[in-house]
């Protein structure tokens, strides 16, 4: 890995810390802008009223859900090897959460007012849910990071992992039901949304948990146990593949009933930037080229973990910009049957060009995610203790 | 009588008509403030029928008319609020064509109210759907929700706005039937413009009213039927 002089280590450190309060900073400015111009100034309009702030903030918060693996498979599911990276994955999971909230909230067309949300609650509106769940996975997050890390708590720990396992499937339920309520739009109102976003949701925060991992073992100049490694390596792999399942069977539905074929030929065949970022981004970078550096012979080890967690990170953006964008830009079909024009963009494909201040809110929010997670690291011993495996254990591999 | 009973009553007299004409003006403000106080009751639903048949072609007056009335800026970019739009159709098969103004279709079971976290989407007793102005975040939920396409975002600071349409950068916003007007008696905008009265407006739970008995009597449909939202506008002759 990268030559790295221990000495100078908390220089390093430090400006690592300066650099994310700099994107911070420009995140946070870039709201500012907003706030005083009005949306006008991103790319966003009435056609496409949700975009690039959503696609930072939906990964975000999916992926907090997701990284959690690894405290359920050792807390919950008792496998030896993962109980020791609880700790890390909680942390990374409130890290991603506060992330894709603030850039949620900050993209708001009344930040200021953020405080109705916690006063008027609308009991039908699954927004309103997701304020209490994403409250709840903080306060549990805590909780069962409280029974990991002190001794007196440990006999908790199984309840508290639990009980967290439990609360971030209906969260990213929830993500997904966001869409899955949509009545009218093509792109959405289907019930296999949230199941697609829960197991997109293990296969996002699987790979983030490995870049960090793996920036974490360079830094303490460390190796990683490649037995372990590899095991995890192909958990990673299931999981792309089982998103990528999802993701099939979401659009071959839609292809055989004949109301969805005009909107299926938009996403995949005709819709310019949408299939291609949806064949190349998610298809092809996304889950193809992964799954190879996960599964090929003689391609395992450290490097193409990461490069295999890096794409899958680069494919659920892609995936996320065609989805949440490419979704509002097909025309919505108010009277079938009928070709629509108007002033108000009836039957016509919604433009949509991303504003750099969207980008400067969107890696604003995931400076937030990096400062916590650095600041988090650091001050407390997160570097995963791996005892080495039983005889059984690499047997079982 | 003597003279001080005189000035004393005099007095007394003087005092009653000062006193009421320093009062009045507050009292005749008080009730010009509070408007009508009796709340808004479930027995009415304003509705609409519009005539696809008699609406013309290239005529925008509606649009115009709303645009005046609520202080729109009638701006056309897709970051402009419409609140009424002309839509032009065509029958894909048929090769048949038609245009209707398509605006807030105050459903019985509006989504936008569903979805709203804040509940800043709600539903008035006599069924017009309206945003509350102070309590919309700008999530813009609302937005994605709606079948019909009839919300807009404010998306830059409003200047010179009309004191009985409130309206909010950073809000959503969408067609208020002219409730302000509506609760004075009088018609809607657009559907006073329309130069074919091709907008009838009124009560659909009155079975003796108008449209009601237009309704009986002549085929009309609601937009997205299937939906189930049970529309308070209605169309005829699509």
């Amino acid at each position: 890995m990268l030559p790295f002089n221990r000495q100078k280590e908390p220089l390093y450190f430090y400006a690592l810390i300066a650099v994310g309060l700099l994107v911070l900073l420009a995140g946070l400015y870039a709201s500012h802008m907003m706030e005083e111009h009005g949306h006008i100034i991103s790319g966003m309009n009435n056609q496409i009223v949700w975009g690039m702030p959503h696609v930072f903030a939906i990964f975000m918060i999916v992926a907090a859900s997701g990284v959690l693996n690894i405290a359920s498979i050792g807390s919950v599911f008792g496998k030896a090897a993962y109980k020791g990276r609880g700790p890390l994955a909680g942390m990374l999971s409130i890290a991603l959460l506060a992330g894709g909230l603030f850039v949620l909230m900050l993209d708001l067309g009344r930040p200021d007012r953020i405080i109705v949300a916690a006063t008027k609650y609308n009991a039908t509106s699954v927004f309103a849910w997701n304020i209490l769940l994403y409250s709840g996975l903080f306060t549990f997050v805590a909780l069962y990071m409280w029974t990991l890390l002190e001794r007196r708590m440990n006999p908790w720990i199984k309840p508290a992992g639990l009980v967290v396992f439990a609360w971030r499937i209906i969260l990213t339920t929830g993500t997904g039901l966001i869409f899955a309520f949509l009545v009218a739009r093509q792109a959405y109102a289907s019930p296999i949304l949230p199941p697609m976003f829960l197991v997109m949701s293990f296969a996002w925060g699987l790979a983030v948990f490995f870049v960090v991992q793996s920036a974490m073992y360079s830094w303490n100049g460390k190796t990683q146990d490649p037995v372990l490694l590899n095991r995890m390596n192909r958990l990673l792999g299931i999981f792309v593949l089982g998103a990528l399942y999802l993701v099939a069977v979401y659009h071959l539905t839609n292809i055989y009933f004949a109301r969805q074929t005009s909107f299926e030929h938009f996403i995949l065949f005709e819709g310019g930037v949408y299939p291609w970022l949806f064949w190349g981004g998610y298809v092809l970078f996304g889950s193809a080229l992964p799954l190879l550096l996960i599964f090929a012979p003689g391609l395992k080890g450290p490097r193409s973990v990461l490069i295999a967690s890096i794409l899958t990170i680069l494919g659920a953006f892609s995936m996320l910009y065609v989805f949440i964008i490419g979704g509002q830009a097909f025309p919505l079909e108010i009277f079938p049957g009928y070709e629509t024009k108007s002033s108000f963009g009836d039957g016509q494909v919604g433009m949509y060009h991303p504003s750099h201040w969207e980008f400067m809110l969107g890696f604003g929010g995931m400076a937030i995610a990096f400062l916590i997670t650095t600041i988090g690291v650091r001050a407390l011993n997160f570097v995963p203790q791996d005892k080495p495996l039983s005889v059984e254990e690499r047997a079982s591999n | 009588m003597n003279d001080t009973n005189v000035q004393r009553r005099q007095f007394l007299k003087t005092s009653v008509g000062a006193a009421a004409v320093a009062i009045a003006p507050g009292m005749l403000l008080f009730d010009m403030a509070h408007g009508k106080t009796e709340p808004v009751s479930s027995k009415v639903r304003w509705g609409m029928l519009i005539d696809t048949g008699s609406c013309a072609d290239g005529c925008n007056d509606c649009v115009n008319a709303c645009n005046k009335e609520n202080g729109l800026s009638g701006g056309l970019s897709p970051t402009d609020s419409q609140w009424i739009r002309k839509v032009e159709l065509k029958d894909k098969r048929s090769g048949r064509e038609l245009a209707l103004p398509m605006m807030c279709q105050h459903c019985e079971e509006p989504p936008c109210v569903d979805v709203c976290p804040t509940a800043a989407s709600f539903k008035r007793a006599d069924g017009i759907v309206l945003v509350d102005k102070h309590l919309c975040i700008g999530c813009r939920y609302c937005m994605m929700a709606c079948p019909y396409k009839a919300r807009s975002f404010v998306h830059e600071p409003l200047h010179d706005q009309k004191p009985e349409v409130p309206r909010g950068r950073g809000t959503v916003e969408s067609c208020t039937m002219c409730v302000h007007r509506v609760d004075k008696g009088q018609q809607p905008s657009c559907a006073e413009a329309c130069p074919n009265k091709s907008i009838m407006f009124g009560n659909l739970n009155d079975p003796e009213s108008e449209i009601s008995k237009k309704i009986r009597n002549v085929a009309s449909i609601q937009i997205r039927a299937d939906l189930g939202l049970n529309t308070g506008i209605r169309y005829q002759g699509i």
